[in-house]
């Protein structure tokens, strides 16, 4: 057995101010550390919800997102009658053709434009997508000059609020209705009929087909199928698939930037905790002394100092954490590289992110506390214990 | 009692110099000694007469140039690092001028700490630690920090702390120099208890008279070199 | 005089702690200077665009294209010196992530509007002559190694197909902003292929590029321009070149907010840092300051003993950390030359680092000078014992 634990933890009690600045600046290390985790993992889960594993989304070959694809009519029509899709309460197949495109909206705060989906639905889409509920108001009458707004949307844009209009195509369109899709990309987006959009943004031809599978087993080979098939210039992919791939650029950008600030961030803070630890064990030279001569071997002061470093590290961690976990309260809003669209979503943490933090903040505090320490157990005991 | 009896401490051509730059002092050079079982022994002289560093020597925390240390037949000069602290948490118990109590461990702790390098669980350790803390006259005040005693309780502490494991000798430095006279009185009185009732040896250093004057047998060291008085 | 010589002693007594302090305010202090930078160069594209050049493109959004047919009437604006145009192709090469700028352009009123990218003389003509020519700038030459006479083939997402382009000339920017990788290749080139292929996707551009003759005509010829295609099929918005970035720009505007932030963030974890580090020293010499006192120093002279400690340190970071941004900078710029066009620190950012360095020692001086200007002189006798 060797030195307690209590030791270690009374003597971070002890020297409080201390322990509390050193634990803070780590604690903003974490901080930044557990935010960027959090921004990324909240990105990923907006995107990742927005899909159903069930659901297949059909696009022009190479085309990245559905505002770059577009699927002709007579392709659409031979992808109609594929076996492999389900069909719904009332009879019909489960599948709907969409038209996704951008328009250039102004934001309520600030006025600056920015890229928001508008999206031509028809009555499938809403069975495809049992995220979306309505909040206010009423579905736009097909053949109307109606829309719905996501609740994102609605909340930050001019003319999209309850009973305001939007006007694009040479016509104005009244919004009837606000939907709340939860925390998934359709919060951002705009709804409406989608033959009355063909016909204003003057556009033949489909962006995407999203259908649900009868058996979700099906999708490899129906996949195989659609895209050897010569008469098809059409790509399908399960739509979680779809969604994680629209994060993937943004995502990696979030990762790298996190990286990069936090290994910048934590040579601070590790120095911060070298010092503090230093000057911890400068302060106790004799107690190191009086413990060695009453028998404690060498390891046993090294891991009395390191259980010291790790807990200080771990105080920063959790103080780090509760900062961070604040943060769930804030929504970003920024454009998605890869639809070119604006894009809202809150940070988000989860399990996996508090552990990498705690497990970060303790590896810190071992870095700044592994020379100290060393130090501690390296002292010569006739001449620590004459330090006094 | 002490003359028919085998030597607890036998020290043989002990050498020990120090370095400072490329100056060499010598420090002990030579010594001879033996100390039996049951004695109470005083080291004195003036400073830098070595004392302390004959001191350290026995008690395993400084190593010699030359020459050998049998304490209870264990030639500690052969030790290695680990096993001469394995070795000194068994038998030696240390009492310091300043106490050298860890400040952020209660009285209790501060004697238990030895007990956590034995085999012993928390229940024997508390009945040895109780038991000690008994014998230094401190059982009621157990739960305090240190910096809540006074010196005197502290040094008792400290020697609660020293025969807790029931070592085969206790090394003293100058136990008395950081306190008053009343209290010095009451520490050597315990020492010599510990001694004449618990069988003790105890090897002090000291260069007050008065703590001299309780020890059977008082060392005089000058220049490196014993003499006996 | 001897303040400042005891500080220096002071100074020296820990050294592995002040250097270490040192070291990590000028961490703190380079990462300052270089998001700073970062965030500046995601808005040096719109700082650096001409405000004699207008873009013209669908009101809507840009996803949607204006017809060919526009081109004569924004010619016939009173104002308007060139016209070009020109679509966004957003293809690849081999691979997705081998993703760069590409457009498809009409190349001689281009290069007329865009003086700065520059190509010798006998470059620009091959180029003009050869429907399938490209030109692309040299960094991304060198990125992929390319050379003039290469065939280069690109995969589309926007337009389907493998397209091959045979590259006529490697332009350089005229000035240290000018991005240099873009490929350009001719828009007819496209516009054919589209009539074959698919012909409703012909005749149409994503953007005009119109030049006007002076900066305070831009506005009144932008107008005019919208005001032709008021109400037509495809309604246009016209703005200056720099509006038009600064749109893509705010765009992401959270993402370098957050970088801002970041970066303020950075300069209060070594505050908090020196703070703790001033603290401890002056705690470990309350006792001095206290005999100091005895002496018959006062106050003040405690003050400055303290602060001054600080603030030197502070300062030698700030100091290490605006000599570490230059080599940092260049390195950026040479083994990052695919993200970043160019990566200089302005002489702004420079004064900022330090300023920052010293609101550090500053701030981080104040508590233990405080705790040592005031202390009592039996409190600080009594902790030597």
């Amino acid at each position: 057995m060797g030195i307690p634990y209590s030791y270690s933890f009374r003597n971070l009690w002890t020297r409080r101010l201390t322990t509390v600045l050193t634990a803070s600046g780590m604690g903003l290390v974490v901080f930044v550390f557990a935010a960027t985790l959090m921004l990324t993992e909240g990105l990923q889960k907006t995107l990742v919800q927005t899909g159903s594993p069930d659901n297949v989304v059909l696009l022009r070959k190479s085309a990245n997102s559905e505002v770059q694809s577009g699927v002709e009519r007579d392709q659409a029509s031979l992808l109609e009658s594929q076996p492999e899709i389900a069909i719904g309460p009332g009879g019909t197949p489960l599948l709907a053709k969409e038209l996704v495109v951008l328009i250039n909206l102004k934001k309520r705060v600030g006025d600056k434009p920015a890229n928001v989906i508008i999206r031509g639905i028809t009555p499938e889409s809403l069975e495809l997508r049992p995220a979306v509920r309505l909040k206010e108001g009423r579905m736009p009458r097909p053949g109307s000059a109606e829309v719905i707004a996501g609740e994102s949307v609605s909340r930050r844009f001019k003319g999209c609020g309850m009973g305001e209009t939007l006007r694009f195509g040479m016509r104005d369109w009244r919004v009837v209705g606000v939907f709340d899709a939860g925390a998934t990309g359709f919060s951002s987006e705009i709804w409406g009929d989608r033959d009355q959009m063909m016909q204003a943004f003057r556009r033949p031809v489909y962006s995407s087909i999203i259908f649900r599978l009868r058996d979700t087993t099906a999708f490899d080979a129906f996949k195989a199928r659609v895209e050897s098939d010569p008469r098809l210039t059409v790509e399908a992919k399960r739509e979680t698939q779809y969604y994680l791939d629209q994060s993937e650029a943004m995502a990696k950008f979030l990762r790298i930037l996190g990286l990069v600030l936090t290994v910048v961030f934590s040579i601070g803070a590790v120095i911060g905790a070298t010092i503090t630890m230093y000057a911890a064990v400068a302060n106790r030279v004799t107690e190191i002394g009086t413990l060695r001569a009453l028998g404690f071997q060498r390891k046993s002061i090294l891991s009395a100092f390191i259980v010291e470093a790790l807990l200080l590290g771990l105080c920063g961690g959790i103080l780090g954490l509760f900062a961070a976990s604040f943060m769930q309260l804030i929504t970003i809003s920024t454009m998605n590289w890869a639809s070119f669209s604006e894009l809202a979503f809150s940070f988000t943490l989860n399990v996996s992110i508090v552990w990498k933090s705690l497990l970060f903040s303790a590896v810190m505090g071992l870095v700044g506390g592994v020379l100290p320490a060393f130090r501690a157990s390296r002292l010569k005991i006739v001449e620590a214990l004459r330090a006094t | 009692m002490a003359e028919n009896s085998e030597p607890i401490v036998r020290i043989r051509n002990l050498s020990k110099a120090y370095r400072r730059g490329t100056q060499v002092i010598p420090v002990l050079t030579g010594i001879n000694f033996d100390i039996a079982r049951g004695e109470f022994v005083a080291l004195m002289g003036p400073s830098g007469s070595g004392k302390s560093t004959l001191l350290n020597l026995i008690a395993g925390i400084d190593s010699a140039d030359q020459g050998s240390i049998q304490v209870a037949d264990v030639e500690i000069t052969s030790l290695g690092e680990s096993d001469l602290a394995r070795w000194r948490a068994g038998s030696v118990g240390f009492i310091f001028q300043f106490y050298n109590l860890i400040p952020v461990l209660t009285a209790f702790e501060n004697v238990e700490l030895p007990l956590l390098l034995t085999h012993l669980d928390r229940r024997e350790r508390r009945e040895h630690v109780e038991a000690v803390l008994n014998v230094v006259g401190l059982a009621d005040r157990m739960d305090h920090y240190p910096a809540q005693l006074s010196g005197g309780q502290q040094q008792r502490v400290a020697i609660a702390r020293a025969i807790v494991t029931d070592p085969e000798i206790l090394v003293a430095d100058e136990p008395t120099g950081d306190l008053d006279r009343a209290s010095a009185e009451e520490i050597l009185q315990l020492m010599d208890r510990l001694v004449q009732a618990f069988g003790k040896t105890v090897i002090m250093v000291t260069h007050d008279p008065r703590a001299a004057e309780k020890a059977h047998i008082i060392r005089h060291l000058e220049k490196g070199e014993l003499s006996v008085t | 005089m001897f303040l400042l010589k005891y500080i220096l002693r002071n100074l020296f007594r820990h050294r592995l702690r002040s250097v270490l302090t040192v070291v990590g305010i000028a961490v703190a202090v380079l990462a300052f200077g270089l998001l700073r930078t970062l965030v500046g160069l995601w808005y040096s594209g719109a700082e650096h665009a001409s405000d004699t050049r207008l873009v013209t493109r669908n009101s809507i959004s840009l996803v949607f294209p204006l017809p060919i047919s526009y081109l004569e009437r924004i010619r016939g604006v009173p104002g308007v010196t060139t016209v070009s145009y020109g679509s966004w192709f957003g293809a690849y090469y081999k691979e997705p992530k081998n993703f760069f700028a590409n457009y498809a352009i009409e190349p001689k009123g281009y290069m007329e509007l865009y003086p700065e990218f520059t190509l010798s003389p006998q470059e620009k003509n091959d180029f003009l002559l050869d429907r399938k020519g490209c030109i692309v700038g040299q960094r991304l030459a060198k990125t992929y190694g390319w050379k003039v006479g290469d065939l280069i083939t690109l995969k589309g997402t926007i337009y389907p197909g493998q397209w091959e382009f045979v590259l006529r000339g490697i332009y350089h920017g005229r000035e240290k902003a000018t991005e240099e990788r873009i490929l350009l290749f001719h828009w007819d080139y496209l516009n054919e292929a589209m009539r074959q292929t698919v012909p409703r996707r012909a005749d149409q551009v994503g953007y005009f590029i119109v030049g006007v003759k002076k900066p305070e005509l831009a506005s009144e010829v932008a107008l005019a321009i919208d005001s032709l295609f008021k109400n037509s099929l495809a309604e246009t918005l016209t703005e200056t070149e720099k509006a038009f970035h600064m749109g893509f720009v705010s765009m992401t505007e959270a993402i370098m907010i957050a970088i801002q932030i970041v970066s303020y963030m950075v300069i209060a974890i070594i505050m908090v840092v020196a703070a703790n580090t001033m603290a401890m020293t002056a705690r470990e010499r309350i006792g001095e300051y206290a005999t100091l006192k005895t002496l018959g120093f006062k106050g003040w002279h405690l003050a400055g003993l303290i602060f001054g400690e600080s603030v030197i340190i502070s300062f030698l970071g700030g100091l290490l950390g605006v000599a570490a941004t230059f080599p940092a900078a260049s390195w950026i710029e040479t083994e990052l030359a695919q993200f970043f066009p160019y990566f200089s620190v302005s002489g702004e950012t420079l004064l900022l680092e330090l300023l920052a360095a010293l609101s550090v020692g500053v701030v981080s001086g104040i508590f233990p000078t405080w705790r040592g200007a005031t202390i009592r002189i039996a409190d600080g006798l009594k902790r030597i014992g």
